[in-house]
């Protein structure tokens, strides 16, 4: 087969030049999606989780008892469940009960649950990190706990917390693929389209791969960057 | 300035504070010696409320907090506020720079314009040797420096009292020197201040007045000549001539 493959390649030029043409007529749609799905989706989808995950973080560590369990049972419910069942449920299980919510909102919905539940153990993990005398520091001052978590705590905790955010941050651009399954036109199902009419699926989801590196290849760069402005205050 | 009353506290089963009682008048300077594990830090962390006393009663200044009943949480900031902490291992805000450590509590805390707290840093700063290290981050400083800049963290706060929990303790011999002199310098000023120190010869030198503690109760006090040179208990003798 792979012979088979790479033979057409050098015997058949008709073949090449229509892969060539594919190729190249597909990579404007494929990159749509990107823009129009892929990307806001990360986007909208990191800020909203990101929020969540801090509240989720607070409610943890908080002495309330209540707030404690809603958080920690959010957090093991989602941690515990595929994604895509998550997806599901959302898309095509709530309509059940009368909900109906668009494709898009939907992901929307299905990927900020998930982010928030991942990046909340991140950023509890990075509060727990930082050293009780700091919180002492800040209490010895008069501040309170509202003023010490924001202006002591979380300004370092985001500092530890960074570079397990990013890593968050890039599987959620390489999850949103799975966006296809409920139906939103993003790059990926692109490529699932073009490839039912041409039957070229491996040059199509090559090429959808490729984008996805792209994205976190630039990704990763920016966050080396973020990594080094926050360091400033540690020594090497 | 300082009355503490039958002041108690208890970690679970251990009792670490049973019974102190203590008069601090304004102005003066007590210095608290005693073993380790003894209760000296938990009693300086009462005072600043850092910890919560089982029992008893701590006025300072004109407020009082009784631990006999329940503490109205809002209370306690505002307690707070009347002391100043120094640590032993400094705990300067890592992110902040020096200037920027110094002017947190006034512009976070009482909501002062930045401006006028930048000018009053930068006095405190030069106060305690660190007018050309304003800009440093915590990093860049060394152990005795760090140290000054938590003095004058502290001090922003214009706090009725300075506690000082063995602030030299965590310094280099050579920098023991220079956060001893700020402290003086203070005394002299007229501050009030309760220092826990293993520095004996800054305690005959500074101290109006020098408390043993030990399992958690005031064994001794008196003035520093008086307990060094004659210790009256047996207890003390045998720490005193441990240390010494
Ligand atoms: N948060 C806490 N929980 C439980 N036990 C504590 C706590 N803090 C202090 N203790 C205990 O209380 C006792 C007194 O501790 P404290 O730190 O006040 O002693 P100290 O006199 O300052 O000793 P050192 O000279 O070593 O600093 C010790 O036995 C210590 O283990
Ligand atoms: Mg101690």
């Amino acid at each position: 087969m792979v012979k088979m493959y790479l033979n057409s390649l050098f015997t058949d030029p008709e073949r090449v030049s229509r892969l060539i043409e594919i190729g190249r007529s597909s990579f404007q749609p494929l990159l749509e999606g990107a823009i129009i799905y892929t990307i806001p989706l990360t986007l909208i989808s990191f800020v909203c989780g990101l929020a969540l995950a801090i509240l989720a973080a607070l409610a943890r560590i908080s002495s309330n008892k209540l707030e404690q369990i809603i958080a920690g049972i959010y957090v093991s419910a989602i941690r515990g469940t595929p994604l895509l069942v998550q997806l599901f449920i959302i898309f095509y299980g709530l309509p059940t009960i009368g909900i109906i919510i668009d494709p898009f909102p939907s992901a929307i919905i299905g990927f900020s649950l998930n982010v928030g539940a991942y990046a909340s153990e991140i950023i509890r993990a990075a509060i727990l990190s930082i050293p009780k005398g700091q919180w002492e520091a800040g209490y010895s001052i008069g501040m309170s706990y509202r003023q010490t978590l924001k202006r002591i705590i979380l300004p370092q905790a985001s500092r530890v917390s960074i570079p397990p955010l990013s890593n968050t941050f890039i599987s959620l651009v390489k999850d949103t693929s799975l966006a296809s399954m409920i139906l939103v036109t993003e790059m990926f199902r692109r490529a699932q389209e073009i490839a039912a009419t041409n039957y070229e699926f491996l040059l199509l989801y090559m090429q959808a791969a490729l984008i996805y590196w792209i994205i976190c290849f630039l990704l990763s760069i920016v966050q080396g960057r973020i990594e080094n402005r926050l360091d400033r205050y540690v020594s090497s | 300035m300082i009355k503490i009353k039958d002041l108690h506290k208890q970690f679970d089963q251990l009792k670490v504070l049973k019974g102190i009682n203590l008069y601090v008048a304004k102005g003066k300077v007590i210095v608290v010696i005693g073993p380790s594990g003894s209760g000296k830090t938990t009693l300086l962390r009462c005072l600043n409320v850092l910890e919560e006393p089982t029992s008893g009663q701590i006025v300072i200044d004109d407020q009082v907090l009784d631990f006999s009943q329940q503490v109205p949480k809002r209370k306690i900031p505002s307690f707070r506020r009347l002391t100043g902490m120094v640590f032993q291992n400094y705990n300067l805000f890592p992110h902040m720079t020096a200037l920027e450590n110094v002017m947190e509590g006034p512009v976070t805390v009482k909501g002062e314009k930045k401006e006028t707290v930048r000018k009053k840093a930068e006095i405190l700063l030069g106060k305690v040797g660190l007018g050309d290290k304003i800009n440093y981050y915590p990093f860049q400083l060394s152990g005795g420096q760090q140290q000054r800049v938590g003095i004058a963290r502290a001090l922003a706060m214009e706090p009725k009292v300075m506690l000082f929990d063995e602030p030299t303790s965590a310094l280099d011999p050579e920098l023991v020197g220079e956060v001893l002199k700020v402290m003086k310098d203070l005394a002299n000023e007229g501050m009030t201040m309760v220092i826990v120190t293993h520095e004996m010869r800054f305690a005959r030198e500074a101290a109006d007045e020098v408390i043993f503690i030990d399992g958690g109760v005031i064994v001794e006090r008196g003035k520093p000549e008086q307990i060094f040179s004659a210790p009256k208990e047996a207890r003390t003798q045998q720490f005193l001539s441990l240390i010494q």
